[in-house]
């Protein structure tokens, strides 16, 4: 039987403000253990949750960002749950009235194709603590610097066939976030999760299969591999007779399977309700026009202008409009390069992110420089250096050597441009390879080749190539 | 509307209630009377009513986003059975 696999992805991204969604305790990550959990976070007796007003903006971009209907009124629900690292015994948390709803963001696939993915939902709730299960003579450690940090869950709707178009959903989710900086994206350290409601059909049927919740899949490579693992587990267990069950189950990537929590299953009954503590927000118009007004270029807006304004190839923009980051970087490389765009985006897509790839760095490590790359693209404009001379430029770069005219004065890398200087070599050349010569002139143009790499040998490579064809072939026709 | 004894058996287990079973049959008579008592709005027209999400009707006052509070975790485990490294000490608690 043929499967069709069904995807939907929760995203639970944090949000990039300074303190928690309801305390004024710092949300700064790394902190000693619970010295960032004050008494609201704790849920001391007699505390009361002010919400912070860069979360809900920020939530607003989010929302006009994907298209989505921004609500005029949303309300924030009470999620009861017992575990340690929730000190409340719940989580606030926005059910039936969530911030943001209907939204969509369109992904691009491998083959070059693109699809729409619907957003359901995004709300803003508070994140929980950290437990610990190590060394406490057998009791657990809960560190609460975490508790109340906002969180966006994005909910999407279950509009993925296959584990390419979830990653590449997230993917985007995840670019998307950090370009309208609501969230660092730093999966190492949790601040963009992501969990998987994952079901399988027989091809042509309507109504969805049972899905399972695959929960806390922490990178790209995983949620990938976690789906296809779960799929093939899914349609085994069907194709032998079995039942897929409605339950909660995590990756273990070590085994690389999935396994059933079954310790969440007689908890999932939360009994939400509206927190009485906190008000319904109401959202103006005026609030909403002021955050459209501050929105940044998006990725999609970016890539179509690389594509109309600077001339560069889809796949090109798609490559650098990828991260915020990145597409900053190449713009930058550009200016400094003085608006040559296609030979930046050479250098960039090219050479420096295959050096990054090599290094296992980010773009932001890159000991290269924007300034730097831009100022030998420069060099290579005004005939300082000749497009091959610049690898080894840039290598020295890389390597620390300095900028652009620091690496090309210490080397000694500067073209030769001077045609009084470069035609007594050819000249010399010519009268040492007298068998060429004649083969050349009787029809055997291949060795043109020979020439020009008998030139460049002689100039350590730094005759200006165009000069080198030019005055060769004139000198050897005569 | 009326409940039954398994439902007092799983809300006392949501909320972590240690219940005696002698005391069961109250709370499913207390309970069901409460219930019949809130019953008593389905009389009432409310189509074309928006719910009420909060009894006042007042909007959510935004703070800004500034770090106010001050590392105060000495005081704050004061009061905590257990403590060390700077963890809250709990019963262990396994997946």
């Amino acid at each position: 039987m043929n499967w069709e696999v069904v995807i939907g992805l929760e995203i639970h991204a944090q949000l990039a403000t300074k303190s928690k969604i309801f305390s004024g305790a710092s949300t700064a990550y790394g902190a000693e253990p619970n010295t960032q959990a004050c008494a609201v976070d704790l849920g001391l007796p007699g505390v009361l949750p002010v919400l912070n007003k860069e979360a809900v903006r920020m939530a607003a971009r989010f929302g006009l960002a994907i298209g989505a209907n921004v609500a005029r009124r949303s309300v924030f629900a009470r999620k009861n749950y017992f575990y340690p690292d929730l000190p409340k015994g719940y989580q606030i948390s926005q059910m039936a009235l969530p911030i943001v709803e209907a939204g969509r963001l369109e992904i691009e696939l491998e083959d070059g194709s693109s699809k729409i993915i619907g957003i359901t939902r995004a709300h803003l709730e508070e994140d929980a603590g950290k437990s610990m299960h190590g060394d406490f003579h057998g009791m657990t450690g809960v560190d609460l610097n975490r508790a109340g940090t906002p969180l966006l869950e994005i909910v999407s709707e279950p509009d993925m066939r296959s584990a390419k178009e979830a990653v590449a959903y997230m993917k985007k989710i995840h670019s998307l976030v950090q370009y309208l900086e609501i969230c660092d994206g730093n999966m190492q350290e949790g601040s963009f999760r992501c969990d998987a409601n994952v079901s399988v059909r027989p091809v042509g049927q309507e109504e969805y299969g049972t899905r399972a919740e695959l929960k806390n899949i922490n990178s790209f490579r995983f949620v990938e591999k976690a789906i296809d693992i779960e799929v093939e587990r899914q349609i085994d267990l069907i194709e032998a007779g079995g039942k897929v069950v409605q339950e909660t189950r995590l990756y273990d990537s070590d085994k690389n399977e999935t396994r059933s929590m079954r310790s969440k299953e007689e908890a999932n009954d939360y009994r939400y309700f509206p927190d009485p503590d906190l008000l319904p927000v109401v959202i103006e118009e005026s609030f909403l026009t002021e955050v459209k007004s501050t929105l940044p270029e998006l990725p999609d807006e970016k890539r179509q202008r690389f594509v109309q304004e600077l001339f560069l190839s889809n796949y090109d923009a798609g490559v650098l409009t990828a991260s915020r980051e990145l597409a900053d970087y190449f713009e930058l490389v550009t200016e400094v390069a003085g608006g040559e765009a296609k030979l930046a985006a050479n250098w960039v897509a090219g050479d420096l992110m295959g050096a990054l790839n090599k290094a296992g760095q980010e773009i932001a490590e890159s000991p290269v420089s924007a300034e730097m790359l831009g100022g030998m693209i420069k060099r290579i404009q005004d005939n300082t250096i000749s497009g091959k001379i610049a690898k080894e430029v840039f290598d020295a770069m890389w390597q620390g050597e300095g900028d652009a005219d620091t690496v090309i004065a210490a080397r000694g890398l500067k073209q030769i441009t001077d045609t009084s200087a470069i035609e007594p070599i050819i000249d010399n050349i010519i009268a040492n390879n007298p068998g060429q010569v004649e083969q050349y002139r009787s029809g055997k143009d291949k060795l043109f080749g020979f020439f020009v790499g008998q030139v460049m040998k002689a100039t350590q490579g730094k005759a200006n190539p165009q000069q080198v064809n030019e005055l060769l072939r004139q000198k050897l026709s005569g | 509307m009326s409940l039954g004894k398994e439902d007092i058996e799983k809300i006392a287990h949501l909320a972590r209630l240690g219940i005696n079973d002698a005391d069961v049959p109250g709370y499913v008579r207390n309970l069901s009377d409460i219930l019949g008592l809130v019953e008593q709005m389905s009389a009432v027209e409310t189509s074309g009513v928006t719910p009420m999400a909060h009894p006042l009707d007042a909007r959510q006052r935004l703070r800004a986003d500034e770090v106010t509070e001050i590392n105060q975790r000495e005081q704050l485990q004061a009061n905590a059975p257990q403590v060390e490294a700077g963890l809250f000490l709990v019963p262990q608690v396994i997946e």
